[in-house]
């Protein structure tokens, strides 16, 4: 077995809202708790849950544009969890990251040859020529043409713009590249080829995917590995299409109901597990499971101990007390 | 297709803004105008700066004194000669020291712009340094600057300035190798730069605060961009539209500004001459020859209002959604 590109391990990060001499006093808000999962060489990681669930947070923790407030991040073996930031440096160009919206992650200010040169004028001594010859080169593999390098974001559509996002971060040949919600915020039409795109990328530069999504249906067709996420914590993790046949949490049972069948004939022929209320503040986080206050088979346990993440089967991983169970209910729900 | 940058956008928008081309042009003319002071007091063959009691100019083939002497009471003081309407010739009359007044106008304009402009780029240049340095690094370093925008804030500008210049006008200003004579002009500029400061500062703090949460700066995070190239790279060009905003606006308020002190006589010192220390000459004849005053005040009005107005177009060509006010609140 290969080692792992990246290993995250007990990784918590924990945000301060408001202000000490604000009425509600200085609050913690609890973004990621105790996370760890591994990323294999070549894979495609795919980070799932609604919104406020971490996902983004540990995106960015692995990129270290936040601060880890516990636990410990390798990247190729090397522990990257408290480098400085001269020495995270070089590693920079290892560990790159795509952004959700490209309208914001791109400088209106900048015309795309300077967006796209960017990472290649700060961690390479190349020339001016070479820099646009590999702009150049970048944007035909992106599929934008030559002409495209003198213009500015805003003359660009969504797709294209995320094209140049991805120009960027596939300048530096990287072994990983974070994409945090890469086709969110696209029409379905653009989303297709951008997933396509990614993907031929991964294949021609032997690339390593973490992809943040809330739209499982792209996490599926995508992934290799999926993990759930629920209030900052991975509540199952396993290989894509066994976690979508056979979900065992069922917070992932929930999320997989609900995902909109696209044959009006099987309307109906699958269980739809209704989650209700909303998600807890993850400032006062539940006691116990932290998804038993809206889940359909909470038992006494739930509310009282918190279930760590165990092996179960194969390859997958699920932190719940009662997951058989949680089977037989999704089970029962079936017509 | 040639791709046209956010800077050529915003220049044809405002070159359709016909009130913005309008002021622009007004303030170009007074530019222009004022730059010609020395053309046209050699031209006119007038000195601005010394009084002449005794001259005798002619007006329509007529010998007439520039200072005549009062007939009324017991015949002491002097009235100056009013306007002559001829270009050249005690256009606007004399002041009560039998000095041109057109030309010492145009004289005046030049201090008057020169002072303002160059204590908006002081103040731009102490404000943005400050603003990116506040708002970039946050912490400590916000705190302390932060505190000290404070203070300076917290005092109402004309009478720190006012209380500023009473001190310095006396001694003028060391710092380090800098000297500053009590009569240089340098001294409102640097007087006038120092109270805007704030004005400056806060703005570029509260939006490089802004920008520094901005995805694209996250970004160059990400890429290992040294910060010193994000703050001129990535925050400095998106910052320097509200930059550009402010230099007409500053201008304006430096104008009124400087001609408060110079009317109080604690800004430009004489024989030099601004807008407001014509106005503080002609306070006494205010009576008799009310244009020595009126003229310097309609000046200020005109290019005050050139500059708002070309301010605002600005403003508007630049970021239509922006909501840049100058002031407090």
């Amino acid at each position: 077995m290969t080692a792992p590109l990246l290993e995250i391990s007990n990784v918590s990060k924990r945000f301060a809202v408001g202000s000490r001499f604000s009425s509600q006093g200085l609050r913690i808000v609890n973004a990621l708790d105790d996370v760890s999962l591994s990323v294999m060489p070549g894979e495609t990681v795919g980070l799932v849950g609604e919104s406020g669930c971490g996902k983004s947070t540990l995106g960015r923790c692995i990129t270290r544009l936040y601060e880890l407030t516990s636990g410990s991040l390798r990247f190729a073996g090397t522990d990257i969890s408290s480098l400085s930031t001269r020495e995270m440096r070089p590693l920079r160009r290892r560990i790159q990251m795509v952004f959700q919206d490209p309208s914001a992650s791109l400088n209106p200010r900048r015309r795309v040859r300077d967006l796209i040169a960017e990472p290649l004028r700060v961690h390479t001594k190349m020339g001016s020529e070479e820099i646009t010859a590999r702009v150049a080169e970048l944007l035909d593999i992106v599929g934008l043409k030559p002409d495209h390098a003198m213009r500015f974001p805003h003359e660009f559509s969504g797709g294209q713009r995320q094209r140049i996002g991805i120009a960027r971060a596939i300048a530096l040949n990287p072994e990983l590249i974070v994409l945090d919600e890469p086709v969110s915020a696209l029409d379905v039409s653009v989303q297709a080829q951008i997933v396509n795109l990614l993907a031929d990328l991964q294949e021609r530069l032997n690339l390593t995917y973490v992809f943040i999504a809330h739209d499982l249906s792209v996490v599926r067709q995508v992934s290799t590995r999926i993990a759930v996420m629920y209030l900052g914590s991975i509540v199952e993790l396993g290989d894509a299409e066994d976690v979508f046949s056979r979900p065992s949490h069922p917070y992932t049972q929930a999320l997989i109901s609900a995902v909109p069948v696209p044959d009006v004939g099987k309307v109906g022929s699958r269980g739809r597990v209704v989650l209700t209320g909303d998600v807890p503040s993850p400032i006062n986080p539940p006691s116990g499971c932290r998804f038993h206050t809206r889940c359909p088979i909470a038992q006494d346990r739930c509310r009282n101990e918190r279930p760590v993440l165990r092996q179960l089967g194969a390859s997958r991983h699920v932190a719940c007390h009662f997951p058989s169970a949680a089977d037989q209910a999704a089970q029962a729900v079936r017509p | 297709m040639k791709s046209r940058g956010p800077w050529a956008t915003a220049v044809r928008r405002l070159m359709r803004d016909r009130a913005a081309v309008a002021a622009l042009v007004l303030f170009v003319l007074i530019v222009i105008l004022c730059l010609l002071a020395p053309a046209y007091a050699a031209w006119a063959n007038v000195d601005p700066f010394r009084s002449t009691l005794d001259q005798i100019i002619k007006v329509n083939g007529v010998d007439v004194p520039v200072m005549e002497q009062s007939t009324e009471g017991l015949g002491l003081g002097y009235t100056p000669i009013g306007p002559t309407w001829e270009l050249g010739n005690y256009f606007l009359g004399a002041d009560n020291q039998g000095r041109d007044v057109m030309a010492r106008l145009l004289y005046g304009g030049l201090n008057s712009l020169l002072i303002a402009g160059a204590a908006t780029l002081l103040t731009l240049a102490i404000g943005t340094a400050l603003g990116l340095a506040a708002g970039f690094f946050g912490g400590l370093i916000d705190t302390v600057l932060s505190r000290i925008l404070d203070i300076l804030w917290a005092f109402p500008v004309y009478l720190l300035a006012i209380s500023l210049s009473i001190v310095l006008i006396a001694q003028g200003i060391e710092i380090g190798p800098i000297t500053i004579q009590s009569g240089s002009l340098w001294l409102p500029i640097f007087i006038i730069g120092i109270v805007y400061i704030p004005y400056v500062a806060r703005p570029v703090r509260g939006q490089v605060m802004a920008l520094r949460e901005s995805e694209f700066v996250l970004a160059a995070i990400g890429l290992g961009v040294p910060s010193h190239r994000i703050l001129l790279r990535d925050i400095l060009p998106n910052v320097s539209t509200t930059l550009i905003v402010f230099v007409p606006i500053m201008m304006a308020l430096n104008m009124l500004t400087e001609s408060a002190l110079s009317f109080l006589s604690i800004g430009v010192q004489p024989p030099d001459a601004s807008w407001g220390t014509i106005i503080q000459d002609g306070q006494t004849l205010l009576y008799t020859r009310p244009l020595v005053a009126m003229a310097p005040g309609i000046a200020i009005v005109i290019t005050v209002l050139a500059l708002n107005v070309l301010g605002d177009g600005m403003r508007d060509a630049l970021d239509p959604r922006s909501k840049i006010r100058i002031g407090r609140g």
